[in-house]
């Protein structure tokens, strides 16, 4: 690898440098492609469910209260307002996805996380809330509390 | 080598020619700690070090009996209050431990920061610190779902929340973290592995790395005291410095005992997924000052959902506080650097006031 020799000598070098480079890089992606893929977790079965039969009687839900109910795998909340209408939201608040409750001395929806206020038609009426809440359909049939996703 | 040192014993002798123990020896005696009137700042990140021990031993303490999973998880720590011989004790002391770390870190973070410590050539030892100080944020927010109890529960669904409000990658890093799409049992053996093993790898390169930086560049002795000449005072590291710590961790250990024993860990109530978040809910303290600005931004800011003004907000600030040695560069220059210090003022303000909002203004207000 001397004088009129050390092109031809370092482009052997050069050559062996990048086919050991790419060797090493692709190595390193077949080890690290299956692992950031196992950490990726499966898209979890979504409740297809577009209705559900609340186990309450209407007259269980008094006026000026609410609750929490199970719709598909997300929570949910009923109110009977105070002027006796069944409502039902999505009871995530669109903030950063805590639980919301009803407040019976504030007469509305509220996010204790952090202190997000919703009217009884769901929208954010104070507090960080972007959104209001996604409202849901509530059928009364016979003593049965039907809710759905509206259409 | 061993032939010329006879005073230590043929076992030292028989070590050193293996392990090169008169090197070592060596170096204990050359290191030499400055003294001066900033000289106790010092002690704080080996009491930070001595209470991550603190927390390695009980960590792998509660590991004999706690069960990962969203089904177990609380009913361990149940079983481990009610029926393990000190089970209240352990748990405790790791709770509390973790509590006096985090402020330890900070005391110890904004010291170095007013101290002008982070200048030249100790960048790096300042970047493994905030990098330790995020390793530590990790431990502590990873750490408080383990229970799987109510506050734990949605301090978590808002928490890997905030990490989804990230611009472009925070959906995808929400659901990596998550183990899915909501925090369910899923989220609790993630944060499991995430708390016992990947931020205890990082950790000890990140404080190997810190360490060494500290041996090989010696304490910083600040710009004040360097301008302000006179005779430079030491005192040796060995045993002079170490047996001071030793005194310090001693304190350490006497305050957690009197904190565990007088003011024991709750556990509370079992999380329900399907429960509304109870008023008065709060994250742990370090995170409060964060928690309350949320909470005090608007719905929109200029057309921005206002929490993702504060995520990146607080994101900008992280970045600056890790870059603050490349920035400062007046105090590179050996020049006084007032602006840094009153940033550095500025910064514990904010925390202070905001924390102290946290906890004394009502949940509705």
């Amino acid at each position: 690898m001397t004088g009129e020799a050390l092109d031809p000598g370092m482009g052997r070098r050069s050559f062996i440098n990048w086919f050991l480079g790419t060797s090493a890089g692709a190595f390193l992606v077949s080890v690290l492609y299956p692992a950031a893929r196992y950490l990726i977790p499966p898209p979890a079965g979504e409740s297809a469910a577009g209705t559900i039969t609340l186990p309450l009687k209407p007259e269980d839900v008094k006026s000026n209260t609410g609750q929490i109910f199970k719709f598909g795998n997300r929570p949910a909340i009923l109110i009977r307002t105070p002027a006796g209408e069944l409502r039902a939201f999505s009871a995530v608040c669109t903030h950063l996805n805590c639980t919301v409750q009803y407040r019976a001395d504030l007469s509305h929806i509220w996010c204790a996380c952090h202190n997000g206020h919703y009217d009884l038609n769901g929208k954010n009426i104070a507090g960080p809330p972007p959104r209001p809440l996604d409202p849901y359909v509530v059928n009364v049939r016979g003593s049965q509390i039907v809710v759905g996703k509206s259409a | 080598m061993g032939s010329r040192d006879t005073r230590h014993g043929r076992l030292w002798t028989w070590l050193d020619e293996r392990l090169g123990l008169a090197e070592l020896e060596k170096l204990a005696k050359k290191k030499e700690v400055p003294v001066h009137r900033h000289t106790v700042w010092y002690y704080l990140g080996g009491m930070t070090l001595f209470l991550f021990a603190v927390q390695v031993a009980t960590g792998i303490l509660l590991l004999f009996y706690y069960r990962p999973s969203a089904e177990e998880a609380y009913e361990s720590i149940q079983f481990l209050m009610a029926e393990v011989q000190f089970g209240w004790l352990i748990r405790s002391i790791h709770a509390w431990s973790a509590n006096l770390m985090i402020l330890t870190l900070f005391v110890h973070l904004f010291s170095v920061l007013l101290l002008k410590a982070y200048r030249p050539p100790r960048e790096i030892t300042w970047f493994s610190g905030v990098g330790l100080l995020g390793l530590a944020l990790g431990f502590g927010f990873t750490g408080y779902l383990l229970p799987w109890n109510t506050l734990a529960y949605f301090a978590t669904k808002v928490g890997t929340e905030i990490t989804g409000v990230v611009p472009v990658v925070g959906l995808f890093l929400a659901r990596i973290l998550r183990g899915g799409d909501e925090v369910t049992g899923a989220a609790l053996t993630r944060f499991y592995g995430i708390h016992v093993a990947v931020l205890p790898a990082l950790a000890g390169v990140l404080i190997g790395l810190h360490l060494y930086l500290v041996q090989k560049l010696g304490m910083s002795v600040p710009p004040g005291v360097e301008r302000a000449g006179g005779p430079r005072r030491t005192m040796p590291f060995f045993p002079s410095f170490l047996l001071r710590d030793l005194v310090g961790w001693l304190s350490a250990l006497a305050i957690l005992a009197a904190l565990a024993a007088y003011y024991p860990i709750e556990l509370g109530q079992k999380a329900d997924p399907f429960a509304s978040a109870p008023a008065g809910i709060r994250p742990e303290w370090y995170f409060m000052f964060m928690f309350q600005t949320l909470k005090y931004l608007p719905s929109y800011i200029l057309g921005i959902e206002g929490e993702v003004v504060g995520v990146v907000g607080f994101g900008l600030a992280g970045l600056f506080l890790l870059l603050i040695p490349l920035l400062d560069r007046r105090t590179a220059r050996g020049e006084p650097s007032r602006m840094f210090t009153w940033i550095g003022i500025a910064i514990i303000a904010y925390m202070v006031v905001l924390t102290y909002l946290g906890y004394t203004v009502s949940p509705t207000k």
